[in-house]
């Protein structure tokens, strides 16, 4: 008797015990180190999106907008010069006319 | 020019200056990554595109009933605008596309009827250039169509299986996502008012001219 009470403790200790344990969160598992690399995939087999760098689509586009624009003023403002000389030529010509 | 015209010019200039700063410091889109920054551009001239057709269509209207030439004016000025805004509209999204989609093009509901709308544009203008006598009310009724075009354009996108973004984005975007955004739309709507402006000033210059020309003629 007196040699099986360590024993008898013991197994107290983990019916009591085991519940609790079995309720504890389990540690997630580590993540491990990648997986080695089976095979190269050549850029060629990726889809067509991954395949091409964004930057000189974004700068293509924005290049794109400001020579748009700055095309448009510098056309509407050639325009605008033209129409106003001539305008101004045309006035004083009808005004020299009226005084002669 | 109205007084008005160089401040605000001054005004969208800065705005132009800061908008990079703004559209940098945005948050990258999780999926498409840098390339989705074309978007802080290409949505708000894409507005201004459809925009411009309206005021062109709303002009020409009212040229057509109340045979105002003002109104005339205008609306060959706002058509000139669609077919600026609407280029800058198709060259950046198919470069947005060519990353996001990887295709240029896609022959879908919303790109479709915007090509309609700038290709109406363009007519119109040709009408102006080489129609003849006449050509002022026919280009007019062109631009009803190009108007009528407008409500298509915009709701396409919720009602048809389509692989552009929804009009639902845009009230979604967080902070500095939509900040970048509509400050660019502001930029551009700033840009619209004077451009507008100035060429409207160009076809009063023209008139003008017509009627020195015909006083020279009396």
């Amino acid at each position: 008797m007196q040699r099986s009470l360590p024993l008898l403790v013991l197994l107290l200790a983990l019916f009591v015990n085991g519940p609790a344990a079995a309720q504890q969160p389990q540690p997630q598992p580590q993540p491990g180190p990648p997986a080695a690399t089976d095979e190269f995939v050549p850029i060629s087999q990726l889809p067509a999106q991954d395949q091409l760098p964004a930057a000189p689509l974004l700068v293509t586009a924005y290049a794109f907008v400001w020579l748009a624009l700055f095309g448009y003023l510098v056309s509407v403002g050639r325009r605008l010069g033209k129409v106003q000389r001539e305008v101004d030529r045309l006035e004083s010509d009808i005004a020299r006319g009226t005084r002669t | 020019m109205p007084k008005w015209f160089m401040p605000l010019v001054g005004i969208n200039a800065v705005m132009f200056a800061a908008a990079p700063f703004l559209i940098a410091r945005a948050d990258y889109e999780s999926t498409m990554g840098l390339v989705q920054k074309i978007f802080y551009f290409h949505m708000p001239s894409a507005s201004m595109f459809l925009l411009s057709a309206v005021v062109c269509g709303i002009a020409s209207a009212r040229f057509l009933f109340g045979g105002s030439p003002r109104q005339d004016r205008l609306a060959y000025a706002a058509a000139e605008l669609a077919v600026l805004f609407g280029a800058i509209t198709l060259v950046t999204g198919p470069l947005w596309a060519r990353k996001a989609w990887g295709v240029w093009w896609a022959w879908d509901v919303r790109l479709t009827s915007s090509l309609m709308g700038w290709m109406v544009a363009w007519a119109y203008l040709l009408v102006r250039k080489y129609g003849g006598p006449g050509s002022d009310k026919l280009a007019a009724g062109l631009a009803l169509f190009g108007m009528a075009n407008v409500p298509f354009v915009y709701i396409s996108v919720n009602y048809w299986r389509t692989i552009h973004p929804k009009t639902s984005v845009v009230p979604t975007l967080p902070a500095d996502m939509g900040a970048a955004l509509w400050f660019s739309f502001a930029c551009f709507l700033l840009l619209f008012i004077l451009l507008l402006r100035v060429r409207v000033h160009l076809e009063e210059q023209r008139a003008k001219l017509d009627t020195l020309y015909l006083s020279l003629d009396d």
